[in-house]
Parts: structure tokens; C-alpha cells; sequence
């Protein structure tokens, strides 16, 4: 077995412990309200804080970052397809860094 | 659907169609793994790329993806393998950058259709992602492990690929290629978030608190200093909690009809 290989046992054992003991060890409804209410949000929560600003310093330039924000923004608004959304995203990043390199 | 029984009992009979088509719940899951896996391949690829810059084979990459499922704590692992860490250092750094996934599996055990058997439980833990946790909470009824299998079975071979591709050919890709692949996660989750923001003002106010807050947290001094991973748990428990305290949720939204 590689160095690499033993690595990435550790990091499997760790990180798989982290994500099946809360799917096994809680196998009936949460009856707090708070506890509910608390897991109700922590989606939104961590999803809306991985995506802002870490999108703006994924690509290339700050503008074709911004764009694929709010691009990603309106089409989720409109249509919510998690495809469509990705896709136009990933357009608005093409059109705004051709146009930085072509127009400005 | 029969609309000759009160929909309560037919969720509670049927859940998502879960006794009623098997084939037809992994099927469903399935389609939903498409786009997924499509948004997998692409950031996969540019894992790749550090994969490769850590001196990682394709096939080793590819494993890696295939048992760990987590961009942050993946390119955390090559990161640190390049430098040479020792073997506890990956551990805790492992840790720290998927703790997140603690929480989102609190979330998806009550998600989860309560039928759902430890066998069953023990494969999904495998694949508790940003994007199959976000496809299962956008879903208005309880999750069969048939629906999450069915996305699993098309994103994790997508993810995996990806990874290994990315080694063995990522440096030939343009930079335009590789920025653009690289919002598809992030436009994934707008599409989660947005459309419960536009249903319901308070997550609306959530959402635009924690993209102030996460804004803040990379300009304020010191404060921009914590790693990323941490601060995304910081974030998330602070501002889930106080939420929870200000607006606790009605029965519908919790989705735990017992």
C-alpha cells in the first residue's frame, strides 16, 4: 500500500464517522422544537455561507464571479432547476471573461 | 396519486412512493443525480488538478473521491499531502473541514423516510454531500433510501471520474474551461436556497444575514485569519440557532407528522 493510500484511509475513517453516526444514532423524529427548527435552517444557513463570497474568488476575475452570483440568483429565483441554474451560471463566468479579454 | 384518501395517510402508507415502486423512487433519484453528477465532473476536474500537483496517480485520486465525497476535505487532504503532514494533522484537518456534514446528517436522519434501515443508513453516510443533502431537503416529503441510491449512483461515478480525469488530463484544459466549471457548485446551491427564500420571508432573511455575515467574516481583521471549514461551522450554529430562537418553525415545516 502507498504513502497516499494510508492518507486517504485516515481521511475516509474520519470523515465517514462524522456522517453516519448522526443517520444512525438518530433514527426516531426530533420532538424539541428548537432542535427541530434549528436543523430546519442549518441548510440554508451553511449553503448560503459556502456560496458568498467563495463564488466571487472562484474564477478568473472578481466580474465574471459576480456575474455567475447574479446570474445564479435570478435564474434560481425563476425557475429553481438545479441544472439550469448551474448551467447559466457557468455562462455568465464564459460571456463576462471573453468580454474582459476581447472587448475591454 | 388516489385522491380518495386524505394525503396524510397516503404519505404515511406510500411515503415517496416508497412501498408502491422501487424501481420507479431510484429511478427519480436517479434523474436527479444527472445534473448533480454533471456539476461533480467539473469542480471533480479541478480537484484533480491539485490531486496531481500532490503527486497523486489517477487511480489514487479517483479512490480518494470515491471513499470521501467532499470537495473542501478532499482538497484539504492533497493539500496536506503535498506538504508532507503526518497522518494526525490529516485527521483533525479532516475534522474541521467536514464537521458541516454532522449537521447536514442531524438534518437528513429526519428527512430520511423512518422506515429507513441501518444497512441502508450506513451507505447513504457515504454520500452525505452539499449537493444530494440539498437535492433530499428541497423534496416536500420524507426521502426513500431508494431516491438517495438512485443519485448516488449516478453522482458518485461522476465524482470519482472526475477526480481521476482531472489528474490525467486537467492541465490541458483552458483557464476559461476551468473558471467556468468552477461556479456550477455554487449556482447548485443558489438552487437550493433561493427558491425556499422566495417561499418563505424569514429563510429570505436568513439567507441574506448569512451572506452578509460570510462576507464579513473574509474583510474583518483577525477574525479573516480563522480557517474557512471552521468558520463555516461558526456561522452556520450561530446563526441556525438564533434563527431557531427567534422563529421557531410551524409542525408542516419540520416535516415530522408522528
Amino acid at each position: 500500500m502507498t504513502k497516499a493510500m494510508i492518507y486517504i484511509l485516515v481521511a475516509f475513517v474520519v470523515t465517514y464517522a462524522i456522517r453516519v453516526l448522526p443517520l444512525t444514532l438518530i433514527r426516531k423524529p426530533i420532538k424539541s422544537r428548537f432542535i427541530r427548527s434549528f436543523l430546519y435552517y442549518v441548510p440554508y444557513v451553511t449553503l448560503a455561507v459556502m456560496t458568498f463570497p467563495a463564488v466571487i474568488e472562484a474564477t478568473g476575475s472578481v466580474w465574471s464571479g459576480l456575474a455567475a452570483f447574479a446570474i445564479g440568483l435570478i435564474t434560481a429565483w425563476i425557475s429553481g432547476n438545479l441544472f439550469v441554474v448551474a448551467l447559466s451560471s457557468c455562462a455568465a463566468v464564459v460571456v463576462v471573461e471573453l468580454a474582459i479579454k476581447y472587448l475591454l | 396519486m388516489d385522491r380518495s384518501i386524505p394525503y396524510a395517510v397516503y404519505l404515511r402508507l406510500w411515503g415517496d412512493g416508497y412501498l408502491m415502486n422501487k424501481k420507479l423512487t431510484f429511478l427519480n433519484g436517479c434523474k436527479m443525480g444527472i445534473p448533480i453528477g454533471l456539476g461533480y465532473f467539473a469542480v471533480a476536474f479541478s480537484l484533480g488538478i491539485s490531486a496531481k500537483n500532490a503527486g497523486l496517480t489517477a487511480l489514487e485520486a479517483g479512490f480518494a473521491s470515491l471513499l470521501l465525497n467532499a470537495s473542501a476535505g478532499e482538497y484539504a487532504l492533497f493539500t496536506l499531502i503535498a506538504s508532507g503532514a503526518g497522518y494526525i494533522e490529516v485527521a483533525i484537518m479532516e475534522l474541521v473541514a467536514n464537521a458541516r456534514y454532522l449537521l447536514m446528517s442531524c438534518a437528513l436522519s429526519q428527512k430520511l423516510s423512518p422506515e429507513t434501515k441501518l444497512p441502508q443508513r450506513l451507505m447513504i453516510g457515504i454520500a452525505v454531500t452539499d449537493e444530494m443533502f440539498g437535492a433530499s431537503i428541497a423534496r416536500h416529503d420524507k426521502v426513500s433510501h431508494w431516491y438517495y441510491f438512485g443519485m448516488m449512483a449516478v453522482a458518485m461515478p461522476c465524482w470519482s471520474l472526475g477526480t481521476a480525469m482531472g489528474v490525467a488530463v486537467g492541465s490541458i484544459l483552458p483557464a476559461l474551461a476551468v473558471s467556468a466549471l468552477s461556479v456550477s457548485l455554487y449556482g447548485m446551491f443558489l438552487a437550493v436556497i433561493v427558491p425556499e427564500a422566495r417561499r418563505n420571508l424569514i429563510v429570505l432573511g436568513v439567507v441574506l444575514v448569512s451572506f452578509a455575515a460570510s462576507f464579513l467574516s473574509t474583510v474583518i481583521p483577525f477574525i479573516k485569519d480563522i480557517p474557512n471549514g471552521t468558520m463555516i461551522i461558526i456561522l452556520t450554529v450561530v446563526i441556525s440557532a438564533v434563527a431557531a430562537l427567534l422563529f421557531p418553525i410551524k409542525d408542516e415545516e419540520g416535516e415530522c407528522n408522528d
